[in-house]
């Protein structure tokens, strides 16, 4: 880099800076959260119109208005219109494009190393290195939870693959960021390896695991910008590719967390791999069934009701029917609830957003911890498409894939009623005995049209 | 910048993200991690200085799919971020709305199990 940079574009990334800090504080606020994201989407514009008038910045204008525009465009038409049961997905994709520019932005400057100081290629490569692991494993992991990797993979040689590729990423980096020429035949093969190793890194996760993988590697995507901000010296990329970075760690631990994992086990344990547990899937013989205008009246005539919702609630978007039967509930005198565990759905917060969609106030949420000493005092618990969150498997087989992962002790209520759509087991593949004991009955269907049922079957009552 | 500076704001600005999240509710993490992905779509300001000079095609158009990936990155992030944001503030408009219905089921006298005339109980609810 050669010109020296204006104070007055000195002073825009700083105030940036300023928002971006100051909008990421207001998001931990649920009231104040809306005006965060303004906040940092001020900072971000100021950015990049400020960026148009780097001293640097000398050709292909309108090479940068068109990616600009194109880029932009697709993205905006993409985020308007998707469904917001798929937030994970989302932000796997996003982060998929930003660990691709991260990368991008190290290539170009180890193509044109002339410039650049050995400590500058030497963080050019570690930020490539990361960009690449960090887009080809947000790849993946969206194209897990899109479904098209159904199957886990893993290989017994996989450490071995590891610490191979890892050796020869470190070889292969040391010669790119020491030589003074550049050596495009090498770059490639560096980046083609380090886009394997974030497939390697992916794929033998499960999909239950795969948002707190999606958060680390939204982590990682910061802290390669940050390297890259150093070798560009913009310091505004590097404060905030950092704080994305460290705010993205400690997120990934809070979501490990909460399922009570270590990020090791996810990242590397052949969790459930062996064990394909579909041979042992429901049987409809062996569970009690009911139908909706029984559990209609056992809900209309009980005290508490209290509502678990998980994934399948979102895949059958049966929020809103959801909120419709609480309200028909409470009219009948029915006290009411959801009962949200950390990570119902496929991240933590997800049924939340849902609910929050359907308009359900927040005071009807309770989170696990609270719930769980008052399990006792509920008449019926209504789990609807949620499975692995209340497997008593977790608690009792110490044998199971779940084991030690913190449920929802529905099994304490007198009554619970499943909303089940298939056979099949939990996303985690491990079969659910609380099918089987005797205080639960299940009602086979797509959610929302059980929740449809029952809301008729209520509203007949007299 | 010098690096050793670009360390220290490695080091001072790592503090802060982690003190900025320390105390987030769970409600909010999945917004924290759409907005923490937006606010990495900083990589475009790299992105576009990176393509400013570009020399070869090989250069601009690694330059070109940089700037557009960023692109979509940052107006991605954003979107998605405020409309699920705009969610949480629909459900607090409601909140207020309901309260004034609130009492009458929070009072333990309309608790029941399973009565003995579900017929009569549903008909004075009613009215």
């Amino acid at each position: 880099m050669n010109g020296a940079v204006p104070f007055a574009l000195q002073l825009a990334w700083f105030i940036s800076t300023l928002l971006f800090v100051i909008g990421l504080r207001r998001l931990s606020s649920p009231s104040k959260a809306r005006t965060g994201i303004w906040c940092a989407g001020v900072g971000m514009l100021v950015v990049i119109v400020s960026m148009f008038f780097h001293p640097d910045l000398r050709q292909n204008h309108s090479l940068i208005v068109a990616a600009l525009t194109v880029g932009g465009g697709i993205s905006l038409l993409h985020a308007r219109r998707i469904d917001l049961t798929r937030i994970p997905q989302t932000v796997a994709l996003y982060n998929l494009l930003g660990g691709v520019a991260a990368a991008g932005i190290a290539i170009l400057v180890l193509l044109d190393v002339a410039q650049y100081s050995v400590l500058a290629k030497s963080l050019a490569v570690l930020g490539g290195l990361i960009g690449c692991v960090s887009a080809s494993g947000s790849f993946f992991a969206y194209l897990r939870l899109r479904g098209y990797l159904v199957r886990r993979t893993g290989f017994a040689q996989r450490q071995v693959a590891y610490i191979a590729s890892g050796a020869l990423m470190l070889l292969l980096g040391l010669i790119l960021a020491a030589s003074p020429t550049a050596h495009p035949a090498l770059l490639f093969l560096f980046v083609i390896l380090a886009l394997s190793f974030g497939v390697l890194m992916t794929l033998p996760t499960s999909a239950a695991d795969m948002p707190v993988l999606i958060s680390l590697y939204n982590a990682l995507t910061g802290l390669a910008v940050a390297f890259d901000g150093i070798v560009l010296e913009n310091p505004a990329m590097v404060v905030a590719g950092t704080i994305v970075f460290a705010a993205g760690a400690l997120l990934t631990r809070l979501m490990a967390k909460s399922v009570n994992r270590r990020l090791s086990e996810i990242m590397y344990s052949g969790f459930g791999i062996t064990d394909e547990g579909h041979d042992a899937a429901t049987d409809r013989d062996h569970v009690n069934t009911i139908d909706s205008q029984d559990a209609a009246v056992d809900m209309a005539y009980a005290g508490r009701v209290v509502i678990v919702p998980g994934y399948g609630m979102a895949t059958a978007q049966a929020q809103h029917k959801l909120r419709e039967l609480t309200q028909l509930l409470d009219e009948r005198g029915v006290e009411t609830s959801f009962a949200i565990h950390p990570v119902a759905g496929r991240m933590p917060g997800h049924m939340n957003v849902l609910l929050a969609e359907a308009g359900v106030p927040y005071e009807k949420i309770q989170d696990m911890g609270d719930i769980n000493t008052e399990f006792s005092q509920v008449d019926i618990v209504l789990v609807v498409g949620a499975n692995d969150i209340v497997n008593l498997a977790a608690r009792e087989a110490t044998e199971s894939a779940l084991h030690g992962m913190p449920i929802l002790d529905v099994d304490k209520a007198k009554r619970v009623i499943v909303l089940k759509r298939g056979d099949g087991t939990g996303y985690a593949g491990v079969e659910n005995p609380l099918l089987f004991a005797p205080i639960t009955r299940v009602l086979f269907g797509d959610a929302r049209d059980s929740v449809q049922d029952l809301i008729f079957a209520i509203k007949g009552l007299e | 910048m010098s690096v050793v500076t670009a360390l220290y704001l490695l080091l001072l600005a790592g503090v802060a993200g982690y003190v900025l999240v320390a105390r987030v509710p769970s409600i909010l993490h999945t917004p924290m991690m759409s907005g923490s992905n937006f606010i990495h779509g900083i990589v475009l300001a790299g992105a576009m200085l990176a393509l400013g000079v570009a020399n070869s095609p090989l250069e601009q158009i690694i330059g070109f799919i940089a700037v557009s990936a960023a692109a979509a990155n940052v107006v991605g992030g954003f979107v998605v971020t405020d409309r699920m944001l705009a969610l949480f503030d629909k459900s607090a408009g409601k909140k207020s709305g309901s309260a004034g219905s609130k009492p009458s089921r929070v009072d333990g006298t309309r608790r029941r199990t399973r009565p003995a005339s579900p017929k009569t109980d549903s008909a004075s609810e009613k009215s």
